[in-house]
Protein backbone atom coordinates (compact mmCIF):
# COMPACT_ATOMS: atom_id res chain seq x y z
CA UNK A 1 0.00 0.00 0.00
CA UNK A 2 1.10 3.43 -0.88
CA UNK A 3 -0.05 6.78 1.07
CA UNK A 4 0.88 9.92 1.02
CA UNK A 5 0.17 12.48 3.51
CA UNK A 6 -0.40 16.51 2.98
CA UNK A 7 1.44 18.27 5.46
CA UNK A 8 0.49 21.79 6.08
CA UNK A 9 2.52 24.64 8.32
CA UNK A 10 0.39 26.07 10.46
CA UNK A 11 0.88 28.64 13.67
CA UNK A 12 0.75 27.28 16.82
CA UNK A 13 -2.69 27.30 18.47
CA UNK A 14 -2.12 29.65 21.29
CA UNK A 15 -0.33 32.08 18.32
CA UNK A 16 -1.39 35.51 18.50
CA UNK A 17 -2.66 36.39 15.35
CA UNK A 18 -1.07 40.14 14.23
CA UNK A 19 -0.97 41.70 10.66
CA UNK A 20 1.83 43.90 8.75
CA UNK A 21 1.85 45.27 5.80
CA UNK A 22 -1.18 47.70 5.73
CA UNK A 23 -3.32 44.04 6.95
CA UNK A 24 -2.06 42.73 4.18
CA UNK A 25 0.44 40.01 5.48
CA UNK A 26 0.40 37.52 8.49
CA UNK A 27 3.10 38.79 10.62
CA UNK A 28 5.67 35.94 11.29
CA UNK A 29 7.38 37.90 14.62
CA UNK A 30 7.63 35.57 17.41
CA UNK A 31 5.16 33.11 16.24
CA UNK A 32 6.09 29.37 16.67
CA UNK A 33 5.36 26.88 13.78
CA UNK A 34 4.00 23.21 13.74
CA UNK A 35 2.61 20.58 11.74
CA UNK A 36 -1.48 21.87 10.91
CA UNK A 37 -2.81 19.48 14.00
CA UNK A 38 -5.55 17.51 11.64
CA UNK A 39 -2.46 17.13 8.80
CA UNK A 40 -0.38 15.57 11.90
CA UNK A 41 -2.74 14.65 15.15
CA UNK A 42 -5.06 12.19 12.77
CA UNK A 43 -4.00 12.27 9.21
CA UNK A 44 -0.28 11.41 9.53
CA UNK A 45 -0.49 9.60 12.56
CA UNK A 46 -3.65 6.77 10.94
CA UNK A 47 -1.26 6.33 7.90
CA UNK A 48 1.41 5.37 10.51
CA UNK A 49 -0.62 3.20 12.25
CA UNK A 50 -1.89 1.74 8.85
CA UNK A 51 1.65 1.33 7.86
CA UNK A 52 2.62 -0.67 11.24
CA UNK A 53 -0.32 -3.10 10.46
CA UNK A 54 -0.58 -3.52 7.30
CA UNK A 55 2.68 -2.72 5.88
CA UNK A 56 2.64 0.64 3.35
CA UNK A 57 5.22 3.09 2.10
CA UNK A 58 4.42 6.59 3.53
CA UNK A 59 5.03 9.27 1.27
CA UNK A 60 4.58 13.64 2.61
CA UNK A 61 3.94 16.53 0.73
CA UNK A 62 4.32 20.02 1.52
CA UNK A 63 3.96 23.19 -0.69
CA UNK A 64 6.05 25.84 1.20
CA UNK A 65 8.90 27.98 0.74
CA UNK A 66 12.18 26.38 2.56
CA UNK A 67 10.87 27.63 5.88
CA UNK A 68 8.72 24.92 6.23
CA UNK A 69 11.37 22.20 6.54
CA UNK A 70 11.20 21.69 9.95
CA UNK A 71 7.74 20.90 9.66
CA UNK A 72 8.49 18.48 7.11
CA UNK A 73 11.46 17.30 9.11
CA UNK A 74 9.29 16.25 12.03
CA UNK A 75 6.73 14.46 10.30
CA UNK A 76 9.73 12.47 9.19
CA UNK A 77 11.00 12.23 12.70
CA UNK A 78 7.06 10.34 13.70
CA UNK A 79 7.75 7.81 10.80
CA UNK A 80 6.83 8.83 7.29
CA UNK A 81 9.21 7.17 4.67
CA UNK A 82 10.52 10.36 2.15
CA UNK A 83 8.92 13.92 1.69
CA UNK A 84 8.19 16.27 -0.94
CA UNK A 85 8.42 20.00 -0.95
CA UNK A 86 6.96 21.55 -3.98
CA UNK A 87 8.65 25.15 -3.34
CA UNK A 88 5.76 27.64 -3.44
CA UNK A 89 4.46 30.36 -1.16
CA UNK A 90 0.84 29.92 -2.83
CA UNK A 91 -2.03 30.38 -0.39
CA UNK A 92 -4.43 29.58 -3.38
CA UNK A 93 -5.81 25.88 -3.01
CA UNK A 94 -6.14 25.01 -6.10
CA UNK A 95 -2.55 25.76 -6.72
CA UNK A 96 -1.55 23.56 -3.93
CA UNK A 97 -4.13 21.28 -4.93
CA UNK A 98 -2.64 20.95 -8.81
CA UNK A 99 0.61 20.71 -7.34
CA UNK A 100 0.03 17.81 -4.73
CA UNK A 101 -2.00 15.91 -7.92
CA UNK A 102 0.93 16.84 -9.87
CA UNK A 103 2.80 14.42 -7.88
CA UNK A 104 0.48 11.90 -7.02
CA UNK A 105 -0.30 11.04 -10.78
CA UNK A 106 3.30 10.01 -10.95
CA UNK A 107 3.69 7.84 -7.77
CA UNK A 108 0.08 6.38 -7.69
CA UNK A 109 -1.33 6.47 -4.34
CA UNK A 110 -4.04 4.31 -2.53
CA UNK A 111 -4.59 6.54 -0.51
CA UNK A 112 -4.30 10.78 0.45
CA UNK A 113 -4.49 12.01 3.74
CA UNK A 114 -5.15 15.81 4.64
CA UNK A 115 -6.48 17.05 7.49
CA UNK A 116 -9.93 18.74 8.06
CA UNK A 117 -8.93 22.01 7.00
CA UNK A 118 -5.55 24.28 7.87
CA UNK A 119 -5.81 25.70 11.14
CA UNK A 120 -4.84 29.22 9.60
CA UNK A 121 -7.06 29.62 6.15
CA UNK A 122 -9.27 27.33 6.98
CA UNK A 123 -10.14 26.62 3.85
CA UNK A 124 -10.86 22.89 3.67
CA UNK A 125 -10.60 23.09 0.16
CA UNK A 126 -7.49 21.14 -1.02
CA UNK A 127 -8.60 17.50 -0.19
CA UNK A 128 -11.38 17.70 -2.16
CA UNK A 129 -9.91 19.79 -5.06
CA UNK A 130 -7.06 16.88 -5.39
CA UNK A 131 -9.87 14.16 -5.25
CA UNK A 132 -11.40 16.02 -8.60
CA UNK A 133 -8.24 16.93 -10.32
CA UNK A 134 -7.13 12.75 -9.98
CA UNK A 135 -10.75 11.48 -10.41
CA UNK A 136 -10.73 9.69 -6.99
CA UNK A 137 -13.39 9.76 -4.78
CA UNK A 138 -13.65 12.02 -1.71
CA UNK A 139 -14.42 11.33 1.90
CA UNK A 140 -14.69 14.82 4.03
CA UNK A 141 -14.47 14.86 7.86
CA UNK A 142 -13.64 11.13 8.64
CA UNK A 143 -13.02 10.19 12.01
CA UNK A 144 -12.29 6.76 11.68
CA UNK A 145 -10.75 4.85 8.97
CA UNK A 146 -9.75 1.17 7.94
CA UNK A 147 -8.81 -0.56 5.35
CA UNK A 148 -9.37 -4.51 4.34
CA UNK A 149 -7.78 -5.19 0.99
CA UNK A 150 -8.92 -3.13 -1.52
CA UNK A 151 -12.08 -1.25 0.50
CA UNK A 152 -11.86 1.31 3.11
CA UNK A 153 -14.33 1.53 5.34
CA UNK A 154 -14.74 5.24 6.63
CA UNK A 155 -17.08 6.84 9.69
CA UNK A 156 -17.19 9.98 8.77
CA UNK A 157 -19.67 13.40 10.41
CA UNK A 158 -23.30 14.84 8.95
CA UNK A 159 -25.67 17.36 10.46
CA UNK A 160 -26.59 15.40 14.01
CA UNK A 161 -25.18 11.88 13.58
CA UNK A 162 -22.43 10.30 11.47
CA UNK A 163 -22.44 7.87 8.50
CA UNK A 164 -20.71 4.60 7.95
CA UNK A 165 -19.31 4.58 3.69
CA UNK A 166 -17.20 1.93 1.98
CA UNK A 167 -15.28 2.81 -0.77
CA UNK A 168 -13.05 1.37 -3.19
CA UNK A 169 -9.27 2.31 -3.58
CA UNK A 170 -7.95 4.56 -4.41
CA UNK A 171 -9.44 7.21 -2.53
CA UNK A 172 -8.89 11.13 -1.25
CA UNK A 173 -10.06 11.73 2.63
CA UNK A 174 -9.79 14.56 5.20
CA UNK A 175 -9.30 13.46 8.45
CA UNK A 176 -10.68 14.78 11.77
CA UNK A 177 -10.63 14.50 15.39
CA UNK A 178 -11.34 10.65 16.45
CA UNK A 179 -9.06 9.04 13.53
CA UNK A 180 -6.02 8.57 15.87
CA UNK A 181 -4.67 9.93 18.76
CA UNK A 182 -1.43 12.40 19.01
CA UNK A 183 2.00 11.08 18.95
CA UNK A 184 5.39 12.55 20.16
CA UNK A 185 8.19 11.63 17.54
CA UNK A 186 11.04 9.99 19.32
CA UNK A 187 14.74 10.48 19.30
CA UNK A 188 15.53 7.39 17.14
CA UNK A 189 12.84 8.83 14.65
CA UNK A 190 14.68 12.36 15.01
CA UNK A 191 18.24 11.01 14.22
CA UNK A 192 16.42 8.99 11.30
CA UNK A 193 14.60 11.69 10.03
CA UNK A 194 17.83 13.81 9.44
CA UNK A 195 18.51 11.46 6.02
CA UNK A 196 15.20 10.35 5.19
CA UNK A 197 14.96 11.68 1.70
CA UNK A 198 13.30 15.28 1.39
CA UNK A 199 12.96 16.15 -2.47
CA UNK A 200 12.79 19.79 -3.59
CA UNK A 201 10.61 19.97 -6.66
CA UNK A 202 9.89 23.15 -8.61
CA UNK A 203 6.20 23.62 -8.75
CA UNK A 204 3.98 22.84 -11.96
CA UNK A 205 1.89 25.88 -13.66
CA UNK A 206 -1.15 26.05 -12.23
CA UNK A 207 -3.79 28.83 -12.27
CA UNK A 208 -4.08 30.36 -9.00
CA UNK A 209 -7.81 31.10 -8.94
CA UNK A 210 -7.73 33.57 -5.68
CA UNK A 211 -6.20 36.14 -3.62
CA UNK A 212 -5.83 37.84 -0.06
CA UNK A 213 -6.94 41.28 -0.58
CA UNK A 214 -6.57 42.28 3.32
CA UNK A 215 -7.07 40.85 7.02
CA UNK A 216 -8.78 42.00 9.68
CA UNK A 217 -9.28 41.65 13.43
CA UNK A 218 -12.26 41.18 15.31
CA UNK A 219 -13.80 43.73 16.77
CA UNK A 220 -13.14 43.91 20.85
CA UNK A 221 -15.74 42.81 23.24
CA UNK A 222 -17.19 46.04 25.12
CA UNK A 223 -16.86 44.20 28.49
CA UNK A 224 -18.13 41.55 30.41
CA UNK A 225 -21.66 42.50 32.64
CA UNK A 226 -21.28 40.54 36.02
CA UNK A 227 -24.12 39.24 37.43
CA UNK A 228 -24.20 37.96 41.40
CA UNK A 229 -24.02 34.17 41.96
CA UNK A 230 -27.40 35.00 43.75
CA UNK A 231 -29.62 36.09 41.41
CA UNK A 232 -29.20 33.89 38.39
CA UNK A 233 -33.07 34.95 37.47
CA UNK A 234 -31.43 38.52 36.58
CA UNK A 235 -29.04 37.23 34.03
CA UNK A 236 -32.19 35.05 32.68
CA UNK A 237 -34.04 38.65 32.46
CA UNK A 238 -31.05 39.98 30.41
CA UNK A 239 -30.39 37.36 28.05
CA UNK A 240 -34.68 37.82 27.08
CA UNK A 241 -34.86 41.59 27.42
CA UNK A 242 -31.11 42.62 27.00
CA UNK A 243 -29.54 40.26 24.74
CA UNK A 244 -32.89 39.41 22.75
CA UNK A 245 -31.82 35.73 22.72
CA UNK A 246 -34.29 33.42 24.83
CA UNK B 1 -27.00 34.21 -16.00
CA UNK B 2 -28.05 32.93 -13.04
CA UNK B 3 -26.62 31.55 -9.00
CA UNK B 4 -27.27 28.56 -8.12
CA UNK B 5 -27.71 27.14 -4.65
CA UNK B 6 -27.15 23.88 -3.45
CA UNK B 7 -30.41 23.24 -1.00
CA UNK B 8 -29.31 19.96 0.71
CA UNK B 9 -31.75 18.33 2.88
CA UNK B 10 -31.69 15.50 5.69
CA UNK B 11 -34.38 13.56 5.70
CA UNK B 12 -36.77 14.78 3.56
CA UNK B 13 -36.18 18.59 5.17
CA UNK B 14 -33.71 20.93 3.93
CA UNK B 15 -31.43 22.02 5.96
CA UNK B 16 -31.24 25.50 8.31
CA UNK B 17 -28.27 25.91 7.06
CA UNK B 18 -29.25 25.28 3.17
CA UNK B 19 -31.59 27.41 4.01
CA UNK B 20 -29.33 30.13 5.09
CA UNK B 21 -27.66 29.38 1.93
CA UNK B 22 -30.64 30.19 -0.36
CA UNK B 23 -31.24 33.48 1.37
CA UNK B 24 -27.51 34.41 0.93
CA UNK B 25 -27.63 33.08 -2.63
CA UNK B 26 -30.67 35.02 -3.57
CA UNK B 27 -29.33 37.90 -1.83
CA UNK B 28 -26.28 38.00 -4.99
CA UNK B 29 -28.95 37.41 -7.08
CA UNK B 30 -31.06 40.00 -6.46
CA UNK B 31 -28.05 42.29 -6.92
CA UNK B 32 -26.41 40.62 -10.07
CA UNK B 33 -30.56 40.92 -11.52
CA UNK B 34 -30.74 37.40 -12.34
CA UNK B 35 -32.68 34.34 -11.33
CA UNK B 36 -31.89 32.35 -7.90
CA UNK B 37 -32.03 28.65 -8.95
CA UNK B 38 -31.68 25.90 -6.28
CA UNK B 39 -30.76 22.42 -6.58
CA UNK B 40 -32.20 19.72 -4.55
CA UNK B 41 -31.89 16.14 -5.24
CA UNK B 42 -33.24 12.91 -3.16
CA UNK B 43 -36.55 12.46 -2.09
CA UNK B 44 -38.15 15.65 -1.24
CA UNK B 45 -41.71 16.63 -0.94
CA UNK B 46 -42.68 19.27 -3.49
CA UNK B 47 -43.90 21.57 -1.08
CA UNK B 48 -41.00 21.86 1.23
CA UNK B 49 -39.17 22.85 -2.36
CA UNK B 50 -41.68 25.68 -3.39
CA UNK B 51 -41.18 26.51 -0.06
CA UNK B 52 -37.71 27.96 -1.11
CA UNK B 53 -39.40 31.01 -2.48
CA UNK B 54 -39.83 32.31 0.93
CA UNK B 55 -35.91 32.64 1.43
CA UNK B 56 -35.61 34.08 -2.55
CA UNK B 57 -35.52 30.92 -4.69
CA UNK B 58 -37.07 31.94 -8.10
CA UNK B 59 -36.82 28.05 -9.34
CA UNK B 60 -36.03 24.73 -7.81
CA UNK B 61 -34.20 21.63 -9.91
CA UNK B 62 -35.21 18.61 -8.27
CA UNK B 63 -33.17 15.62 -8.92
CA UNK B 64 -35.75 13.17 -7.09
CA UNK B 65 -33.15 10.10 -7.11
CA UNK B 66 -33.45 8.14 -3.91
CA UNK B 67 -30.18 7.04 -4.08
CA UNK B 68 -28.98 10.59 -3.49
CA UNK B 69 -30.91 10.63 0.29
CA UNK B 70 -27.48 10.61 1.21
CA UNK B 71 -26.00 12.86 -1.09
CA UNK B 72 -22.76 11.04 -2.80
CA UNK B 73 -20.27 13.97 -3.19
CA UNK B 74 -18.95 12.95 -6.47
CA UNK B 75 -22.67 12.41 -8.25
CA UNK B 76 -23.92 15.46 -6.37
CA UNK B 77 -20.56 17.52 -8.02
CA UNK B 78 -22.13 15.98 -11.62
CA UNK B 79 -25.44 17.57 -10.74
CA UNK B 80 -24.36 20.74 -9.81
CA UNK B 81 -22.08 21.09 -12.21
CA UNK B 82 -24.96 20.27 -14.84
CA UNK B 83 -27.47 22.96 -13.45
CA UNK B 84 -24.38 25.79 -13.72
CA UNK B 85 -23.99 24.89 -17.45
CA UNK B 86 -27.75 24.72 -17.76
CA UNK B 87 -28.37 27.99 -16.34
CA UNK B 88 -25.20 29.60 -17.23
CA UNK B 89 -24.58 29.91 -13.13
CA UNK B 90 -22.41 32.80 -12.70
CA UNK B 91 -22.12 32.32 -8.91
CA UNK B 92 -22.51 29.31 -6.84
CA UNK B 93 -23.24 28.88 -3.09
CA UNK B 94 -23.24 26.36 -1.08
CA UNK B 95 -23.79 26.05 3.30
CA UNK B 96 -20.42 25.68 4.83
CA UNK B 97 -21.64 22.44 6.46
CA UNK B 98 -20.60 18.44 5.93
CA UNK B 99 -21.70 18.47 2.66
CA UNK B 100 -20.83 21.93 0.97
CA UNK B 101 -17.61 20.63 2.63
CA UNK B 102 -17.25 17.52 0.61
CA UNK B 103 -19.23 18.86 -2.57
CA UNK B 104 -17.74 22.93 -3.10
CA UNK B 105 -14.10 21.68 -3.67
CA UNK B 106 -14.88 19.65 -6.12
CA UNK B 107 -16.68 21.99 -8.33
CA UNK B 108 -14.17 24.35 -7.94
CA UNK B 109 -11.44 21.88 -9.36
CA UNK B 110 -14.13 21.09 -11.87
CA UNK B 111 -15.27 24.21 -13.09
CA UNK B 112 -11.80 25.95 -12.33
CA UNK B 113 -13.82 28.39 -10.42
CA UNK B 114 -12.31 30.07 -7.32
CA UNK B 115 -14.28 29.63 -3.96
CA UNK B 116 -14.31 31.09 -0.77
CA UNK B 117 -15.23 28.59 1.99
CA UNK B 118 -17.17 29.82 5.06
CA UNK B 119 -18.14 33.30 4.29
CA UNK B 120 -19.48 35.60 6.64
CA UNK B 121 -20.24 38.82 4.50
CA UNK B 122 -21.98 38.67 1.37
CA UNK B 123 -19.64 39.77 -1.60
CA UNK B 124 -18.34 43.19 -2.00
CA UNK B 125 -18.99 43.53 -5.67
CA UNK B 126 -17.82 48.00 -5.67
CA UNK B 127 -14.10 45.91 -6.73
CA UNK B 128 -14.49 42.65 -8.35
CA UNK B 129 -15.82 40.32 -5.90
CA UNK B 130 -14.49 40.06 -2.78
CA UNK B 131 -15.87 37.77 -0.03
CA UNK B 132 -14.93 38.02 4.27
CA UNK B 133 -14.37 34.89 5.85
CA UNK B 134 -13.33 33.31 9.21
CA UNK B 135 -9.43 32.98 8.83
CA UNK B 136 -7.16 31.16 12.11
CA UNK B 137 -10.13 29.68 13.35
CA UNK B 138 -11.83 32.68 14.19
CA UNK B 139 -9.35 34.99 15.16
CA UNK B 140 -9.23 37.06 12.23
CA UNK B 141 -10.98 37.71 8.85
CA UNK B 142 -10.04 38.05 5.73
CA UNK B 143 -11.59 39.81 2.54
CA UNK B 144 -10.49 37.00 -0.36
CA UNK B 145 -11.03 38.08 -3.99
CA UNK B 146 -12.27 35.47 -6.55
CA UNK B 147 -10.31 35.96 -9.48
CA UNK B 148 -11.99 33.77 -11.80
CA UNK B 149 -15.37 34.38 -14.57
CA UNK B 150 -17.84 31.61 -12.64
CA UNK B 151 -17.37 31.77 -8.32
CA UNK B 152 -18.28 29.35 -5.69
CA UNK B 153 -18.73 31.18 -1.69
CA UNK B 154 -19.80 28.74 0.70
CA UNK B 155 -21.80 30.07 3.64
CA UNK B 156 -20.89 29.99 7.02
CA UNK B 157 -23.76 28.86 9.31
CA UNK B 158 -25.79 30.40 11.61
CA UNK B 159 -24.08 33.68 10.00
CA UNK B 160 -26.99 34.86 8.71
CA UNK B 161 -30.58 34.94 10.14
CA UNK B 162 -33.30 34.30 8.00
CA UNK B 163 -35.75 36.07 7.14
CA UNK B 164 -38.56 34.08 5.16
CA UNK B 165 -40.88 35.97 2.81
CA UNK B 166 -44.27 35.04 1.04
CA UNK B 167 -42.66 33.73 -2.02
CA UNK B 168 -43.27 30.03 -4.15
CA UNK B 169 -40.44 28.99 -6.06
CA UNK B 170 -41.53 26.62 -9.42
CA UNK B 171 -39.90 22.72 -9.04
CA UNK B 172 -38.74 21.50 -12.13
CA UNK B 173 -37.58 17.69 -12.44
CA UNK B 174 -33.89 17.70 -13.35
CA UNK B 175 -32.22 14.51 -14.47
CA UNK B 176 -28.52 14.58 -14.45
CA UNK B 177 -27.98 11.32 -16.13
CA UNK B 178 -26.59 9.35 -13.34
CA UNK B 179 -24.55 6.07 -13.95
CA UNK B 180 -23.54 3.27 -11.05
CA UNK B 181 -19.80 5.58 -12.17
CA UNK B 182 -20.47 8.49 -10.20
CA UNK B 183 -21.72 6.83 -6.76
CA UNK B 184 -17.89 5.76 -5.28
CA UNK B 185 -19.52 6.52 -1.94
CA UNK B 186 -21.58 3.69 -0.67
CA UNK B 187 -23.15 4.67 2.73
CA UNK B 188 -23.53 1.75 4.66
CA UNK B 189 -25.36 2.86 7.99
CA UNK B 190 -26.60 6.25 9.32
CA UNK B 191 -26.84 6.92 13.17
CA UNK B 192 -28.32 10.17 13.71
CA UNK B 193 -29.20 11.08 17.55
CA UNK B 194 -32.93 11.72 17.23
CA UNK B 195 -34.30 14.51 18.93
CA UNK B 196 -31.09 16.85 19.60
CA UNK B 197 -30.24 19.80 17.72
CA UNK B 198 -27.20 18.79 15.48
CA UNK B 199 -24.49 21.67 17.08
CA UNK B 200 -23.06 23.35 13.79
CA UNK B 201 -26.91 24.49 13.62
CA UNK B 202 -27.58 25.25 16.64
CA UNK B 203 -28.96 29.15 17.68
CA UNK B 204 -27.79 28.26 21.61
CA UNK B 205 -24.85 25.93 22.54
CA UNK B 206 -24.87 24.98 26.27
CA UNK B 207 -21.06 23.87 26.55
CA UNK B 208 -19.28 22.25 29.76
CA UNK B 209 -15.85 21.88 31.35
CA UNK B 210 -13.03 20.47 33.34
CA UNK B 211 -14.95 22.80 35.86
CA UNK B 212 -17.87 19.96 35.87
CA UNK B 213 -15.59 17.47 37.45
CA UNK B 214 -16.69 14.31 35.51
CA UNK B 215 -19.05 13.23 32.95
CA UNK B 216 -21.34 11.80 35.73
CA UNK B 217 -22.10 15.75 36.07
CA UNK B 218 -23.23 16.51 32.89
CA UNK B 219 -27.30 16.32 33.66
CA UNK B 220 -27.24 19.92 34.50
CA UNK B 221 -25.93 20.61 31.40
CA UNK B 222 -28.12 18.82 29.34
CA UNK B 223 -31.37 19.85 31.72
CA UNK B 224 -29.69 23.67 30.67
CA UNK B 225 -29.80 22.54 26.94
CA UNK B 226 -33.19 20.83 27.18
CA UNK B 227 -34.88 23.83 28.51
CA UNK B 228 -33.36 26.36 26.09
CA UNK B 229 -33.51 23.81 23.10
CA UNK B 230 -29.86 24.09 22.99
CA UNK B 231 -27.44 21.78 21.28
CA UNK B 232 -24.47 20.85 24.15
CA UNK B 233 -20.90 21.05 23.65
CA UNK B 234 -17.74 20.76 25.62
CA UNK B 235 -13.86 22.04 25.96
CA UNK B 236 -11.10 19.65 24.47
CA UNK B 237 -10.16 18.30 27.55
CA UNK B 238 -13.08 16.78 28.73
CA UNK B 239 -13.45 15.07 24.70
CA UNK B 240 -10.09 13.93 25.69
CA UNK B 241 -10.50 12.48 28.91
CA UNK B 242 -13.61 10.25 27.17
CA UNK B 243 -16.20 12.41 29.31
CA UNK B 244 -18.19 13.19 25.95
CA UNK B 245 -17.94 12.40 22.93
CA UNK B 246 -15.42 13.93 19.90
CA UNK B 247 -17.78 15.93 17.64
CA UNK B 248 -19.01 17.37 20.89
CA UNK B 249 -15.90 19.55 20.98
CA UNK B 250 -16.01 22.77 19.85
CA UNK B 251 -12.45 25.00 20.02
CA UNK B 252 -9.43 25.25 17.67
CA UNK B 253 -9.44 22.07 16.91
CA UNK B 254 -12.93 20.63 16.92
CA UNK B 255 -15.73 22.42 15.68
CA UNK B 256 -16.00 26.23 15.29
CA UNK B 257 -19.98 27.52 15.85
CA UNK B 258 -21.48 30.97 15.62
CA UNK B 259 -24.60 30.57 17.76
CA UNK B 260 -27.11 33.38 19.61
CA UNK B 261 -26.00 32.34 22.74
CA UNK B 262 -22.85 30.30 24.11
CA UNK B 263 -23.23 29.47 27.30
CA UNK B 264 -19.31 27.80 28.71
CA UNK B 265 -19.52 26.26 32.14
CA UNK B 266 -16.24 25.22 34.20
CA UNK B 267 -14.57 26.16 30.95
CA UNK B 268 -11.52 28.73 31.98
CA UNK B 269 -11.40 30.01 27.98
CA UNK B 270 -8.05 29.08 26.81
CA UNK B 271 -7.03 30.76 23.30
CA UNK B 272 -7.80 27.91 21.47
CA UNK B 273 -11.05 27.49 22.78
CA UNK B 274 -12.10 31.18 22.49
CA UNK B 275 -11.08 30.93 18.61
CA UNK B 276 -13.74 28.14 18.10
CA UNK B 277 -16.69 30.19 19.71
CA UNK B 278 -15.92 33.87 19.29
CA UNK B 279 -18.08 34.50 16.42
CA UNK B 280 -21.18 33.97 18.66
CA UNK B 281 -23.25 36.79 19.68
CA UNK B 282 -23.82 36.74 23.22
CA UNK B 283 -21.56 34.87 25.21
CA UNK B 284 -22.07 33.80 28.96
CA UNK B 285 -19.82 32.08 31.10
CA UNK B 286 -20.08 30.67 34.50
CA UNK B 287 -17.07 29.56 36.21
CA UNK B 288 -15.86 29.90 40.37
CA UNK B 289 -12.69 31.28 39.42
CA UNK B 290 -12.90 34.66 38.87
CA UNK B 291 -9.66 35.12 37.29
CA UNK B 292 -10.72 32.43 34.11
CA UNK B 293 -9.42 34.07 30.89
CA UNK B 294 -12.93 33.18 29.34
CA UNK B 295 -15.04 36.42 31.56
CA UNK B 296 -12.42 38.63 29.33
CA UNK B 297 -14.48 37.60 25.94
CA UNK B 298 -18.28 37.18 27.67
CA UNK B 299 -21.06 39.25 27.48
CA UNK B 300 -22.36 37.93 30.95
CA UNK B 301 -20.20 36.85 33.48
CA UNK B 302 -21.16 34.57 36.92
CA UNK B 303 -18.61 33.64 39.12
CA UNK B 304 -20.18 30.78 40.88
CA UNK B 305 -20.50 27.12 41.65
CA UNK B 306 -21.73 25.60 38.40
CA UNK B 307 -23.57 23.12 40.77
CA UNK B 308 -25.21 25.53 41.93
CA UNK B 309 -25.84 28.40 39.52
CA UNK B 310 -26.57 25.84 36.49
CA UNK B 311 -30.03 24.47 37.98
CA UNK B 312 -31.38 28.02 39.09
CA UNK B 313 -30.46 28.86 35.61
CA UNK B 314 -32.49 26.18 34.04
CA UNK B 315 -35.40 27.41 36.09
CA UNK B 316 -35.57 30.56 35.51
CA UNK B 317 -35.36 30.48 31.55
CA UNK B 318 -38.49 27.94 31.76
CA UNK B 319 -40.46 31.03 32.44
CA UNK B 320 -39.21 32.59 29.16
CA UNK B 321 -38.95 29.36 27.14
CA UNK B 322 -42.58 28.94 28.38
CA UNK B 323 -42.13 24.81 29.22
Amino acid sequence: MKILVCISKTPDTTAKIAFTDNNTKFSEAGVQFIINPYDEWYALVRALELKEAQGATVHLITVGGADTEAVIRKALALGGDEAFRVNSDSQDSFFIASQIAEIAKQEQYDIIFTGKETIDYNGSSVGGMVAELLGLPFVSIASKLDVNGGTATLKREIEGGEEVVEVSLPLVLSAQKGMAEARIPNMRGIMAARTKPLKVVEPAAAETLTSIVSFELPPAKAGVKMIPADQVEELARLLHEEAKVI
Amino acid sequence: MSVIIFADQFQGKVKKSALEAVQYGAQIAQQLGVPAVAVAVGEIDGAELSALGQYGATKVLHVADARLNEPEAGAVTKIVAEAVAKENGAVIVFAHNFAGRSIAPQLSARLKAGFVAGAIGLPDTSAGFVVKKNVFSGKAFANVSITTGKKIVSVMPNTFSLNPGGGSASVEAFAAGLGDADFKIKTVKVETVSGEVPLTEAEIVVSGGRGLKGPEHWGIVEDLAHALGAATACSRPVADSGWRPHHEHVGQTGFTVRPNLYIAIGISGAIQHLAGVNGSKTIVVINKDAEAPFFKAADYGIVGDAFEVVPKLTEAVKKYKGN
